[in-house]
């Protein structure tokens, strides 16, 4: 579908923050805030915008003692449906958070998140590897995040600039 | 015994920048919200910083051509081309530069002869009248008016020039008060010009941040092209102020003048800066593209905002600075300027430190985080509701 230019900036925009007030979001634009809320419903709507997500990097959270692993996932497609039957016996997993039709050596780029190793590593043995359509899998575990969706973890550039300049 | 000065009279008698003694107030103050800075606040890109290092790592730390790189000025060639539709031989008429100020600096004293005029368009940058005088010519300053959006208009041209007018120096979109002039504009004050023969001498360093309408150079006018040095560089556009690299484009017989001082007083511009600036064409022009989306965004926030809070503003067409006008606060520029710094530890830079005509006005630069952004205004939002009845 096409967007015009003033829905493709609310998105821009948004992609980065979410939480902007309706109101900045308006003083930043050439929208008014009733235009704002009519452009984000719809494409709310048309599932163009589909979910408001948070970044948090949970390495900092004492509490916090999740894995995550990128498994390689070779598949045999099937007549008619291609692969989108087994990568939805897969998503539909709730360890599962994202599926990927992957171009190259494998077909599904599957991140699996758990709360400690064991539990993915069954998770892989007993639920993934054991679909008829899987051939094999391979595991990659995450061992740190350095950026995650565009945002650098510990970025701590601050201004170096002089306070006045001409 | 009284010593004779050994500062030549000529420098001695310029004025000190005002932009220096405001830095120095702010600069000894903590917790400053500043929106004094005239430059970009993004860091150089990092492929253009990759770019660098990497030409270090190959050794390429020895002088280059004087008018620089050749694949640069050819590049330089092509995006003036793409960009402005304006042709310049990398051969011959684009000259690679130490930031547009030395090209500002090299096209002035390459035209100039002692005594010549150059109509100096204020508000305007802070060196533009020094430069000229720096060259031996006299700066004859036009005061543009907030009522004409800060728009050097035809009668105030025709009015300024004299039997020894030389050039028109002029900047759109402006610092510091971000107008932009119109294709039309151009052309009108391009007749006048055509009609007494003169130069131009054009600064397009903010070409690059137009938010509303297509940018045109005074080069691509009709008939301008012979008669027009444009002075551009990478500082602005691609958020490398500190590489110091500019450069100038101007018609033959002009550009071999210009080279000549530049040989002589500058060898060349720094090398590993050019590296970047080849970068920074070759593959930066979508970085470009975000920054002005950034700035654009931020342009109309504190626009809608300073005129909300009763301090009223035109919308800049381009660069990155609002230039409200603080006529209603009673107050002159400076002084409005220090009390916002001394009560509620924001700086801006008075208008009248860019000439006459910018009095009742302060500089806002908008080259900051929107969190900076918000902060300041709600602190000026607050002075101003203690300061305007």
């Amino acid at each position: 579908m096409h967007l015009n230019e003033e829905e493709l900036e609310v998105l821009r925009i948004i992609e980065n923050n979410s939480r902007i007030d309706l109101k900045d979001l308006a003083k930043m634009t050439d929208l008014s805030e009733a235009d704002i809320e009519i452009t984000l419903k719809k494409l709310e709507d048309m599932r163009v915008i589909v979910r408001y997500l948070t970044v948090i990097n949970w390495t900092k959270v004492d509490e916090y003692h999740g894995v995550t692993a990128m498994i390689d996932v070779k598949v045999t497609p099937k007549r008619g449906v291609g692969f989108d039957e087994v990568a939805k016996r897969i998503y539909k997993f709730k360890e599962v958070q994202s599926v990927y039709l992957m171009s190259g050596v494998y077909d599904l780029s599957v991140i699996v998140e758990g709360r400690s190793m064991n539990e993915v590593a069954s998770f892989v043995s007993e639920k993934l590897s054991t679909l008829d359509s899987v051939i094999s899998t391979t595991t990659h575990f995450i061992m740190k995040k350095y950026k995650h969706d565009g945002t650098i973890f510990d970025q701590t550039e601050e201004d170096k600039r002089i306070v006045v300049s001409p | 015994m009284i010593k004779t000065s050994y500062v030549s009279r000529t420098i001695a008698e310029l004025k000190p920048s005002g932009i220096r003694r405001f830095f120095d107030m702010a600069a000894n103050l903590e917790g400053v919200v500043s929106l004094g800075v005239g430059e970009p606040d993004f860091v150089t890109s990092w492929a253009i910083r990759e770019a660098a290092i990497n030409s270090l790592e190959e050794g390429y730390t020895s002088y280059t051509a004087n008018a620089g790189l050749y694949e640069l000025r050819s590049e330089i060639s092509g995006y003036m081309e793409k960009q402005f539709h304006v042709s310049y031989s990398p051969e011959d008429q684009i000259i690679v530069t130490v930031g547009a100020s030395q090209a500002l600096d090299i096209a002035l004293r390459s035209i100039l002869n002692p005594g010549e005029e150059v109509i100096v368009v204020e508000p305007c940058f802070v060196a533009y009248a020094p430069l000229v005088t720096m060259a031996g010519g006299i700066p004859v300053t036009v005061q543009t008016s907030k009522d004409d959006d800060f728009k050097l208009t035809p009668g105030q041209l025709e009015a300024a020039i004299t039997p020894k007018t030389k050039a028109v120096l002029i900047c759109s979109p402006n610092n510091p008060t971000g107008t932009q002039l119109g294709q039309e504009e151009l052309v009108m004050l391009a007749d006048i010009i055509k009609k007494h023969d003169l130069l131009v001498i054009s600064d397009e360093i903010y070409a690059e941040l137009a938010y509303d309408e297509t940018f045109t150079s005074f080069a691509a006018i009709e008939g301008m092209h012979e008669r027009t040095i444009v002075i551009n560089g990478f500082s602005k556009s691609f958020a490398m102020t500190g590489w110091r690299l500019g450069f100038v484009c101007a018609p033959k017989e002009i550009s071999e003048a210009m080279l000549k001082l530049h040989q002589y007083a500058m060898m060349c511009a720094p090398t590993v800066a050019q590296h970047a600036a080849l970068e920074a064409l070759k593959h930066g022009m979508q970085d470009v593209e975000e920054m002005r989306r950034s700035y654009r965004r931020r342009r109309n926030y504190i626009v809608k905002s300073f005129n909300e809070m009763g301090l009223e503003c035109h919308n800049p067409g381009g660069a990155f600075y609002a230039f409200p006008s603080i006529e209603k606060t009673g107050m002159t520029s400076l002084e409005f300027a220090e009390k916002l710094l001394k009560e509620e530890l924001v700086a801006v830079v008075p208008g009248d430190v860019f000439g006459e005509s910018g009095e009742g006005h302060i500089r806002c630069s908008y080259a900051s985080s929107m969190e900076q952004l918000q902060e300041a205004l709600k602190r000026m939002e607050r002075f101003m509701k203690k300061h305007c009845k």
